[in-house]
């Protein structure tokens, strides 16, 4: 559909996957990954969105303009593991038109 | 030996509401959860969050549902087993369970519920090499006793209230203590902050930030630890203890080991039915269950307490028959010897 979004996921496992993400369900990337059952439920979207966990730690791999990071990330961030400069959560990033040809790597499971 | 007729696990608002849906039933129930308090994820991760779906509260908090379903099940003397992971179940000749916590706290009841939401909650372990050779030998992720550190050499990890809690606490108990987080900022409340900078000031403890613990260091027991400032070559600093405090995540845990269908690391359940496991007697509601079309909802939860209470009971007392009562005709008869009823219609003629 013309309102969806190409974006490269890879999984835990290094796996590649090419995902036409809606713009219109206001969704955002830990969403879409357990909309297309990239990675084990349980083990992402922990907390269901709320900053609150880092189950959904993610390595933004192109330079797309994202939200800014707001103190509850940063803090989560600041105390989760395997976090890398590109380290966002993708609870916090939502699917935009904007979000066209975005390519992430979920960050391994704590 | 800790008796009761429905052994629940997870004392989360599933978990509690089970309590008063088994109470109606005149069933007693006892309530295991790994945290220190009631409440599951509403008062650990989200205490001041407001949910918005929970039918008849157009908003409420998280840790105000938890107070409500708490004084909403009082009258039926839950029992609670806090602070303790449900580790074993063994099934008696008698068709009951017992179920043995991680401090070897034992439980019997004919029915065990598993409301255990995500898991129980475990503390996360940095990812340093050799940590766990050093669990109990240096290094804790949660104190149980303050008094264990006293004039002992401290390092603690971590920005949260935890870190910063403890690193006042010990402060006044250990020898030395010093604090690494990662930034420079610190996400606790803002009296915690304050006083670790007086403490700070005071050189009371020490601060190292932006900064992380790199390696551990000791032949048996933990010595020294190595830190890394960012951008700095690492730094061994000398220490008695570590303990690294990252918050907790939850794990299904032992749960998962007691034969029980897992199926996206949920329990399978019956849910044309009663919700009940492969294993008879053993129930599953609330967000660790799965069946097709399941949402993890509280509301969803508390339909499945209601259905299951009614299997539990007819595994309790075999062959009675039962028939449903509204507490709005019949009352609640407490256990405590309270009793809630309608106020009664005034009779009275008019001339």
């Amino acid at each position: 559909m013309d309102q969806d979004v190409q974006i490269k996921i890879t999984d835990r496992d290094g796996k590649l996957h090419q995902i036409a993400a809606p713009t219109d369900m206001a969704l955002n990337i830990m969403e879409v990954v357990r909309l297309y059952e990239l990675a084990p439920e349980g083990t992402i979207g922990i907390c269901g969105g709320m900053a609150m966990c880092a189950s959904c730690q993610c390595y933004v791999l192109t330079e797309h303009p994202l939200r800014e990071m707001q103190d509850e990330e940063e803090a989560m961030l600041s105390e989760a593991f395997n976090v890398k400069p590109n380290s966002r959560l993708g609870c916090q990033i939502q699917i935009t038109p904007e979000m066209e040809g975005l390519e992430i790597e979920l960050a391994p499971e704590d | 030996m800790i008796t009761t007729d429905i052994l629940i696990i997870g004392a989360g608002p599933t978990g509690l509401f089970t309590v008063f849906e088994a109470g109606l039933l005149k069933l007693k129930c006892h309530l295991i959860d790994a945290l220190p308090q009631a409440g599951g994820q509403c008062s650990e991760i989200y205490p001041k969050k407001p949910i918005y779906d929970i039918p008849a509260y157009p908003e409420i908090l998280a840790g105000d549902l938890t107070e409500k379903l708490l004084e909403q099940c009082k009258q039926f003397e839950p029992g609670f087993t806090l602070g303790e992971r449900a580790e074993t179940i063994e099934k008696q000749t008698d068709g009951s369970f017992i179920v043995t916590t991680n401090k070897g706290t034992q439980h019997n009841a004919p029915v065990v519920t598993i409301a255990g939401g995500l898991g129980s909650f475990e503390p996360r372990k940095p990812l340093l090499e050799n940590i766990e050779f050093y669990e109990d030998k240096g290094v804790a992720y949660m104190i149980k006793d303050p008094e264990v550190y006293r004039n002992k050499k401290v390092v603690i990890s971590g920005g949260g209230d935890s870190a910063l809690d403890w690193a006042i606490f010990l402060s006044d108990v250990a020898s030395d203590v010093t604090l690494i987080h990662r930034r420079n900022e610190f996400r606790g409340a803002l009296d915690s902050v304050d006083k670790v900078q007086e403490l700070k000031n005071k050189g009371l403890i020490t601060l190292i930030t932006p900064a992380e613990v790199t390696g551990l260091i000791g032949e048996t027991q933990l010595q020294a630890i190595e830190v890394t400032k960012s951008g700095e070559s690492p730094v061994t600093i000398e220490t008695d203890c570590f303990i690294p405090l990252f918050g907790l995540s939850p794990k299904l845990g032992p749960i998962g080991d007691w034969g029980l269908e897992i199926e996206k690391n949920a329990i399978k359940v019956n849910n044309a039915l009663d919700y009940q496991t492969n294993i008879p007697g053993i129930f599953a509601i609330g967000d660790v269950n799965t069946y097709p079309g399941k949402l993890k909802l509280i509301l969803c939860g508390f339909h499945e307490a209601t259905l299951m209470c009614q299997a539990a009971y007819q595994i309790i007392n075999p062959g009675k028959r039962y028939v449903l009562k509204y507490t709005t005709v019949s009352g609640i008869d407490g256990f405590d010897g309270t009793r809630k009823e309608a106020p009664k219609a005034v009779v009275k003629s008019i001339n």
